[in-house]
């Protein structure tokens, strides 16, 4: 037996340390590894740090190290004043800057206007923190209420009657243009071969017509009374809230489980009639400020916040609709979708520009905002659908039929087992929706409406300010707006889809 | 689904709508206790906002002396800016009631667009500005030039004419607003700057260096400009037309708006008639007697309109011109108030 | 003896029940007679206003308009027009623009768009990074605001035709836009034109044979070298033989404005760039989706069969990720088609801004004009839509087999 240490196969000395494997970790191993690890990939890098150092070297220069702080008019910005090139001319910014965020707002009443910016960051802040509790109350708040106050706040006026009122024109309107359509067939009648067939329509519809106007009656006739009182609006308020508050409590029961509703019915109501009251809407309200007035960021957000609530609804009974087994619902909601889908937004605004008055009763005429707001709705609406429509179809079939297993009506399976599931499933697709909507309302500056950009726009045309940089210096600083708000949105939105495939990690 | 969207549209609109029935105007407007006016998105001496956006300007003035013999009071007016392009809708939806706004009177807006013009504010025709830079001094140097011209009025029409029948080339430049035209105009991406010429006047104030631009002699064109009002209301019609004649004649007759009240006192005839002391004119338009007096009052007779916003008194120095008074060598004329 | 079987009893009502009704029976009969009657309602609503208000103003109706004389001029016309022509031509004209800037887009936002995702994906980490930000900052901007900025700050600075920046004396950049050089055909161009013709069809079918030989037989034939010479090598002959069949029209400084060569005019070019650079930042992150979701293992797979990292991408992976990006690839594109109506903000004059701005406002005829505007848009998106399913239709038959 020979001694194994002895062997020449077994080494005797102790190996070399080797070198420490190259780091690939921290700055250096990132560079090393990703930057510079061979010779195409050091070709990039230094075509990279060209690149950057061609845009944002001149950008930082432009908007910090060249610019113009202080000035009172453009001969502070021009170089032959200045001595240097000059980059960005913030004191342009400064002096258009309420002109930017109010437009011709008037200058004693834009407390208004903050009121109500600071009314919704209040409001969407805990909405938009999935720790804070009692989302409903507060989603409430912000989709139904908030609004109403914000349209009140910034619009002002008051109101001359409630509910009661408001339903009795409503219906009179409808029962009116009932009645309008018969007399225009007994009237075509006259003339037409198929006079009497006409006749016999005609005056069925005038029939039902006079039948809704005897029915509705009373509802006039109240209404009527109310506003020959001193208090229209206070009678009105408490005729309708008791209403509805019966309403609600026999709904919600009866004398079994309707105590809730009756609560929170009684709470809503006794919220609006402190809202009546701390505003003044039952004796004129907030002086008016007329729509044509606004301008620069709050219509901005105005149109943005006003397609936001009113889009989602739109787009959710339209899905509803796209899905539903009824031919002609269907058949409507996919016409309806896919025509707002083809057609370009700016088309849309003429559209309701142009062509909106004339299918309104010659008798009234809509203001130029709420038309551009119709228009942005109906589009967003369209879009809005077809995402709800992808988070509808991704909930499997059982849940539905466990519903109807249970024994809840359609109603009930959609409005509590589908729609809250579908909608969490796509809430990052609607906040993306939301990001095209805020971008796209930059549009309305083309029919006539002074939004950021429109602002902006106009505020180049002013001589005292005309200069060579004015124009980059007006860009840079609403493209920042714009970016904070995108931007962050879609961080909101990458946050929420990370919370929402919680379950799908690990 | 749509009937969610007609009642929305119906709740939106009763919180914003006004009421302007088609052939009532006048009660419309008293029940508004507001005109409706439409005018130009900012030209300096016809309409324009300040910071504060309160308008001035001869077309402002029109609006004003309208709502003055209306309600005695000049500031209830609603201004509403409109672009070449959404005037006459915005008239005949009714949106505004009167529009005066440096619209040119031609046969096919008065009969095809279902409105009627009132008047004749201001005698205008179309001109060209240059740089002087260029050193061009008739508008038939022009060939080959870039013009820059707001799309959706005349002037776009008048040009294409004038450089065809000139045999000329030029490179058309369209903009949707005056704000527009004109900043392309100064970043040089034209050579021209076509509109009325009174807009050229106007227009050269917004200009960084006004001085460094000038207004070629040549006029194209008849502009007549006016304010227009719907068809259909010959109540209305009569109250825009006499408002803007009652101007007129108070010039004719020396009555300012320091001396009205002194001038209502006189035993001249003719004046008692016009200031309502004698007759009651002004009922049979709906109005009150002393209607002229408001007008006046509100904002002075046409010749103290023109000064202050367009002539000497201005800085846009416009000369009277054609727009002087019929006996003066003008085309300003009056039919007699009697 | 047999009996036959009986009949089913006519279930009449059944029937009608299913075709009016679809599953839901009586109660969607019900709801849709509802429906159908407020929709009755509200189209009739719609008719008779606008029937009054259209009266009332006096506004003239029909399509007659569109014979009219026009009266007016545009810049930029690919078919003859001036003044005095129809509004027809004028919709026409508005019409090839707005085309004619969607496929310029298109081909440039494509090409923008697969370099930045390539960025974003390349093992390169400042390369990845500068492709995220263009990504990041571009998608957080409102595209209109991209337009004006291109139009009224960056083209703007451009100097005036006098001082314009000279590219080689041939061509010239200023703020009246970029004047090129135009070829004018001589004699023989159209022989010229002919060869051309004919080295492009020999290329195409030389690469359809190619590709069944590979396919059928299993055959590698080499065809760039036949087809380089095809497309290149025989117009150069043509050229020699016969001569240059073209001459160069110079642009020069006359008066106002370059006389001669081709121009594009700056608002075609601040469009085209604001519209292309938008659409590219959505296009990279559809096509670095469509990359990633090719599953990893393809790339292994790959090159364990030896062929190189090229080679994988454009044989393996391009072809599978191309199923995921083809369709809102296409979505983007008709995306791209709708916004070049924004033309209408700086005056190019594309349909939106020629015909339901200037014709609009000329003519007053709002209904009739808008609807042929949206006509032409929703024509575009439903033959795109058509297209896309019989696409979708055929992968998934290619997949299903």
């Amino acid at each position: 037996m020979s001694d194994i240490t002895s062997s020449s196969f077994v080494r005797q000395d102790l190996l070399d340390e080797r070198p420490a494997p190259v780091k690939t970790t921290g700055f250096v191993g990132l560079v090393r590894t990703r930057l510079f690890n061979s010779p195409t990939n050091i070709l990039l890098t230094i075509v990279g740090a060209l690149l950057l150092w061609f845009t944002i070297i001149p950008s930082v220069r432009f908007l910090m190290v060249d610019a113009v702080w202080t000035g009172k008019d453009r001969t502070a910005c021009l170089a032959e004043n200045a001595g240097f090139t000059v980059g960005a001319c913030w004191p342009y910014i400064q002096a258009k800057l309420p002109q930017l965020i109010y437009g011709f707002y008037p200058e004693a009443e834009r407390w208004r206007v903050n009121l109500t910016l600071v009314l919704s960051v209040v409001l969407l802040v805990p909405l938009l923190i999935p720790r804070l509790p009692s989302k409903g109350l507060n989603a409430g708040l912000f989709f139904f209420a908030f609004p109403v106050v914000a349209f009140f706040l910034l619009h002002g006026g008051g109101i001359k009657g409630f509910g009661l009122s408001w339903t009795a024109d409503l219906l009179q309107l409808f029962d009116d243009s009932i009645i309008g359509a018969g007399k225009a067939l007994l009237g075509l009648g006259k003339t037409s071969s198929a006079a009497p067939l006409l006749w016999v329509v005609g005056n069925v519809i005038m029939l039902v017509g006079t039948a809704i106007y005897w029915l509705i009656f009373p509802l006039t006739w109240l209404r009527d009374q109310l506003q020959g009182t001193g208090q229209s609006v206070w009678a009105d308020f408490a005729i309708t809230a008791a209403i509805v508050s019966l309403i609600a409590f026999v709904l919600g029961g009866g004398l079994r489980t309707g105590g809730r509703a009756l609560t929170s019915s009684v709470v809503t109501f006794a919220a609006i009639a402190i809202v009546i009251k701390l505003m003044g809407l039952d004796h004129g309200g907030l002086p008016i400020v007329q729509t044509n007035l606004w301008g620069g960021l709050l219509v901005t957000l105005v149109v943005s916040v006003t397609g936001i609530v009113t889009s989602l609804p739109i787009g959710i009974a339209l899905a509803l609709g796209r899905r539903s087994t009824i031919p002609l619902i269907r058949i409507f909601s996919i016409a309806f979708i896919e025509f707002w889908r083809g057609v370009p937004l700016i088309t849309v605004l003429f559209f309701a520009t142009y062509m909106l008055p004339l299918f309104l009763p010659g008798n009234f005429t809509v203001d130029g905002l709420v038309r551009a707001l119709i228009g942005i709705s109906l589009f967003t609406g369209a879009y809005q659908a077809e995402n709800v429509r992808g988070g509808l179809a991704a909930i499997p079939r059982g849940q539905g039929e466990a519903a109807a297993a249970l024994g809840l009506s359609w109603w009930k399976t959609t409005s509590l087992i589908v729609l809250p599931q579908a909608l969490r499933h796509v809430i990052p697709n609607l906040v993306n929706s939301f990001i095209s909507l805020f971008k796209d309302t930059s549009l309305v500056s083309i029919v006539a409406l002074f939004d950021l950009l429109g602002s902006l726009r106009a505020s180049f045309s002013d001589p005292k300010w005309s200069s060579p940089s004015t124009a980059f210096t007006g860009f840079a600083f609403a493209g920042i707006i714009y970016f904070i708000f995108c931007f962050g949105m879609s961080r909101y939105s990458l946050f929420v889809e990370h919370r929402l495939n919680a379950h799908r990690r690990n | 689904m749509k009937r969610v969207i007609l009642a929305l549209t119906l709740a939106l609109a009763a919180g914003l709508t006004a009421q302007a029935a088609e052939a009532q105007t006048l009660k419309t407007v008293k029940d508004r206790g507001m005109l409706s006016c439409g005018v130009s998105q900012g030209l300096p001496g016809f309409s324009s906002p300040d910071d504060k956006g309160n308008w001035t300007g001869l077309d402002v003035d029109v609006c004003r002396a309208i709502a003055g013999a209306i309600f005695n009071d000049p500031t209830k007016v609603k201004y509403v800016p409109l672009s070449a392009k959404d005037r006459f809708t915005a008239l005949q939806s009714g949106e505004v009631d009167v529009l005066s706004r440096n619209t040119t009177w031609t046969i096919s807006r008065d009969t095809s667009l279902g409105a009627n013009f009132t008047g004749v504010t201001y005698y205008d025709g179309q001109g060209f500005m240059v740089k002087k830079s260029l050193k061009v001094n008739s508008a038939l140097e022009l060939n080959s030039a870039s013009v820059c011209v707001q799309t959706g009025t005349t002037t776009e029409q008048n040009l294409a004419d004038y450089f065809k029948a000139n045999n000329m080339k030029y490179e058309v430049i369209a903009f949707g607003t005056n704000d527009e035209t004109v900043k392309a105009y100064e970043a040089g991406r034209c050579d021209v700057f076509t509109t009325d010429q009174s807009g050229l006047y106007a227009n050269r104030l917004k200009l960084a260096n006004p001085g460094d631009h000038m207004v070629l002699p040549e006029i194209i064109s008849k502009e007549p400009l006016g304010p227009m009002v719907r068809h259909g209301d010959d109540q209305w019609f009569d109250i825009v037309k006499w408002t803007l004649f009652a101007m007129i004649t108070a010039e004719e007759l020396g009555v300012t708006a320091k001396n009205v009240d002194e001038k209502a006192k006189q035993e001249n005839p003719e004046l008692k008639r016009v200031l309502g002391t004698d007759g009651n004119f002004g009922e049979q338009l709906g109005l009150s007697k002393d209607w002229v007096v408001r007008i006046v009052k509100a904002v002075g007779n046409y010749g103290e309109v023109f000064d202050r916003n367009v002539g000497a008194g201005s800085p846009l120095g416009i000369n009277r011109g054609l727009n002087n008074l019929w006996n003066k060598g003008g085309l300003q004329y009056a039919p007699p108030i009697r | 003896m047999s009996i036959e079987a009986r009949k089913p009893p006519p279930q009449i009502a059944l029937k009608i029940r299913r075709v009016l009704g679809g599953k839901t029976g009586w109660n969607g009969i019900a709801v849709q007679f509802a429906f159908a009657a407020v929709l009755g309602w509200i189209a009739y609503e719609i008719v008779s206003n606008a029937r009054a208000n259209l009266e009332n103003q006096h506004i003239a109706a029909g399509f007659g308009f569109l014979a009219n004389n026009a009266g007016f001029d545009v810049n930029q016309t690919l078919i003859s027009y001036t003044g005095s022509d129809t509004f027809l031509r004028v919709f026409l004209v508005g019409l090839l623009n707005t085309l004619v800037v969607s496929v310029v887009g298109i081909v440039f936002a494509t090409v923008i768009g697969f370099i930045v995702a390539l960025c974003r994906l390349s093992p390169n980490w400042l390369l990845a990074r500068i492709g995220e930000i263009y990504v990041e900052i571009i998608r957080n901007l409102p595209v209109l605001f991209q337009i004006l900025f291109w139009y009224l700050a960056v083209l703007a600075a451009l100097p005036n035709p006098r001082q314009s920046i000279s590219l080689l004396g041939i061509a010239f950049v200023s703020n009246r836009g970029l004047v090129i050089p135009r070829p004018i055909g001589e004699s023989g161009f159209e022989a010229f034109l002919v060869v051309l013709a004919l080295g492009i069809v020999a290329s195409v079918v030389l690469r359809i044979h190619a590709r069944r030989a590979l396919f059928q037989r299993g055959q590698m034939i080499r065809i760039w070298p036949y087809v380089l010479g095809l497309l290149f090598g025989l117009p150069l002959v043509t050229i020699l033989v016969a001569g240059l069949p073209f001459s160069f029209e110079l642009p020069q400084l006359k008066g106002f404005n370059f006389a001669g060569g081709s121009r594009i005019i700056p608002e075609f070019v601040a469009l085209t760039l604001a519209l292309s650079t938008y659409t590219a930042a959505f296009i990279a992150e559809i096509v670095r989706a469509g990359i990633l979701s090719v599953h990893s293992g393809q790339m292994e797979a790959g090159s364990s069969l030896g062929l190189s990292r090229g080679t994988t991408l454009r044989l393996v992976v391009v072809p599978q990720a191309m199923r995921v990006i083809v369709p809102p690839l296409t979505n983007q594109y008709l995306n791209l088609t709708k916004n070049s109506s924004l033309a209408v903000a700086i005056g190019y004059p594309d349909l939106v801004s020629v015909f339901a701005g200037t014709s609009l406002s000329q003519t007053g005829q709002a209904i009739e004009i808008i609807a042929m505007t949206m006509g032409v848009y929703l024509l575009i998106s439903l033959i795109t839509s058509a297209v896309m399913s019989v696409y979708g239709w055929r992968i998934s038959r290619s997949l299903g087999a």
